[in-house]
């Protein structure tokens, strides 16, 4: 009994530094950040729950601020164009890369490069790209020009257009990563399946459509939630390359990021709160709304 | 026959292109940026950059690397990335082991909040985190190390742990028979044999620190202890003009990662991916 009771001990020992940070780090912050957010702790000082504390007045606050909300709609105008354009052409890409054979290994190298690299590193180096500067140094507007296509020519990080080309840098930088996984994704599905179809008949468009997308619709939509999660909280791309183009790409983490740098802690984590809830409730939505799709068209096992 | 050949052709030639054009949008601005660290202001001014550098001038990246100080925000973003992945590959490792091995009571429990911490975003951490380091005192590279060897914890005890138990278990047993008490068997016979999976997780918890943001920028105020990234975004606002000497500080920042890259492929795309395969 004596030398179980030992044994079980050194067992759990083992995992006892992890426990220490993860609760550290992650548990307890998880638990802090409710209550730092029903009060005005300013980060200075020590912290006293019941001098700073405020009820749900910062909840409120963030229901009426319309900065706030203009940047849930600036996350969700990128979220948009990246479920949209990046995942289309990831997809696009993958299924082209798994039909030629030549040179597939190095478009999947090149591909990937943009996810290796940081989002500031990717961000301040468009931003030079696209500085628009008396100097005449713009070098997109030059190449633009150059290749004919004048018409494209402007203020790439301060102009009319700049959410979208935001939205845009966005894409670029994270279809690598969806690419990846669509073609994990596609290299799965047996060969035999498509050659069955092929011998009863079925043109290219009906083995895509009947076999291709049903069974990649699990990775479709772990793909859709993370590209989700991804976007909504993604800020030091933007940071980098337009530091919010004077409101017009600013998102949710940056506000929430000035306003721990301006010492707001408790309405940046209560805005962070906000933000979480809403990116728990789409995720489980798309989950739900997945299976009923995969249970409906009869792809589902169970 | 010859027109289904022809219709192939095409169709590949179609692809390849579409393929070609995209890849070199992606190339494309890396070699501008390393083309363009070679030059002078006015070589700049005069060709965008864009013509292949006459010689391999490295004055920008002297100026970058001593006045600019990057060398110490290189040996910075080093330092912070040796120890959070030790640390991570250490605590994960021990972890996994016991998860995956040994028995203790709310094993599945404590393996199970780990798990959820995945699932669970949390969009903001880096608040409390920061109020948190903040009350104990801990704003400092202490702090910041400790704070990024939990952001890869759970994903790498993952990880590692259904890789332990996909192990046979005859060479533990016989190292157990030989006399080995369980944390001899940790490191003598489990550890070498996770090797392929332990590459994969010091690749994705390497760049996760290398690569991260917001709390350096945020704990650092000070230039001496900022890692590379807050400095290159410190640094470029304070070079507005001066593009080739801002090109020279992201290639000190990007290529060490782009030819590591190069040479890992492999396990760059498993660790990267690593987190979605998980859901």
């Amino acid at each position: 009994m004596n030398s179980t009771f030992k044994d079980k001990a050194v067992n759990f020992s083992f995992i006892v530094p992890a426990l220490v940070i993860f609760s550290l780090f992650y548990v307890y912050p998880f638990f802090y950040s409710f209550i730092l957010s029903l009060t005005n702790y300013n980060i200075i000082g020590d912290f006293n729950f019941k001098e700073s504390f405020v009820g749900l007045q910062n909840f409120k606050d963030i229901a009426s601020d319309n900065d706030w909300w203009k940047s849930m709609y600036n996350g969700a105008f990128i979220t948009f164009w990246a479920l949209s354009f990046q995942n289309i052409l990831a997809f696009m890409l993958a299924l082209s890369v798994t039909k030629v054979v030549r040179m597939s290994k190095f478009y999947r190298v090149v591909f990937f490069i943009l996810p290796v690299l940081s989002e500031i590193v990717i961000g301040l180096l468009l931003r030079r790209l696209m500085l628009s500067e008396p100097t005449g140094r713009d070098v997109l507007n030059h190449l633009v020009n150059n290749f004919g296509l004048g018409f494209l020519a402007q203020d790439w990080i301060s102009g009319g257009r700049v959410r979208l080309i935001t939205a845009l840098v966005h894409c670029w930088r994270g279809f690598g990563w969806a690419f990846v996984i669509f073609l994990a994704g596609l290299q799965s599905v047996p060969e035999q399946l498509y050659e069955s179809a092929r011998i009863d008949g079925a043109n290219a468009w009906q083995s895509f459509r009947k076999i291709t997308l049903p069974l990649l619709m699990p990775v479709i939509t772990l793909v859709m939630v993370l590209t989700i999660l991804g976007t909504m909280s993604a800020f030091a791309m933007i940071l980098a390359l337009n530091q919010g183009a004077g409101g017009e790409t600013i998102v949710p983490i940056m506000i929430i990021y000035n306003h721990l740098s301006t010492g707001l802690a408790g309405l940046a984590c209560a805005e962070g709160l906000v933000l979480g809830a809403i990116l728990v409730a789409v995720s489980f939505t798309m989950f739900f709304v997945s299976k009923k799709i995969r249970k409906k068209y009869g792809v589902l096992p169970e | 026959m010859a027109y289904y050949q022809s219709k192939k052709i095409v169709i590949l030639i179609v692809l390849h292109i579409f393929l070609l054009s995209i890849a070199l949008s992606c190339i494309f601005p890396f070699f501008w940026m390393i083309n363009a660290s070679f030059k002078t202001d006015t070589e700049f001014n005069n060709d965008y950059g864009l013509k292949p550098a006459s010689s391999l001038r490295l004055d920008n990246y002297k100026e970058v690397i001593f006045t600019g100080g990057f060398w110490r925000y290189f040996l910075n973003s080093v330092i912070y990335t040796f120890t959070s992945v030790f640390l991570i590959i250490l605590l994960s490792s021990l972890a996994a082991y016991s998860f995956s091995r040994l028995q203790f009571p709310g094993k599945n429990i404590i393996f199970y909040m780990f798990l959820a911490a995945m699932m669970i975003p949390l969009p903001a951490g880096f608040v409390p985190v920061y109020a948190l380091l903040q009350q104990l005192g801990l704003l400092n590279r202490t702090g910041y190390v400790l704070a990024m060897s939990n952001m890869g914890l759970s994903i790498s005890i993952y990880l590692l742990k259904t890789f332990f138990d996909q192990l046979p278990r005859d060479l533990e047993d016989a190292a157990k028979i030989d006399g080995c008490n369980k944390l001899q068997i940790w490191w003598n016979v489990a550890i070498p044999l996770v090797t392929p999976v332990l590459a994969v997780v010091i690749i994705f918890n390497a760049l996760n620190v290398w690569n991260e943001f917001v709390l350096a920028s945020i704990i650092f105020i000070e230039d001496k202890y900022m890692p590379l990234q807050a400095a290159l975004l410190q640094y470029s606002g304070e070079q507005i003009s001066q593009h080739t000497l801002v090109m020279a500080a992201l290639t000190v920042t990007a290529l060490p990662i782009i030819l590591l890259y190069i040479r890992m492929q492999k396990q760059f795309v498993k660790g990267i991916t690593a987190g979605a395969m998980v859901g």
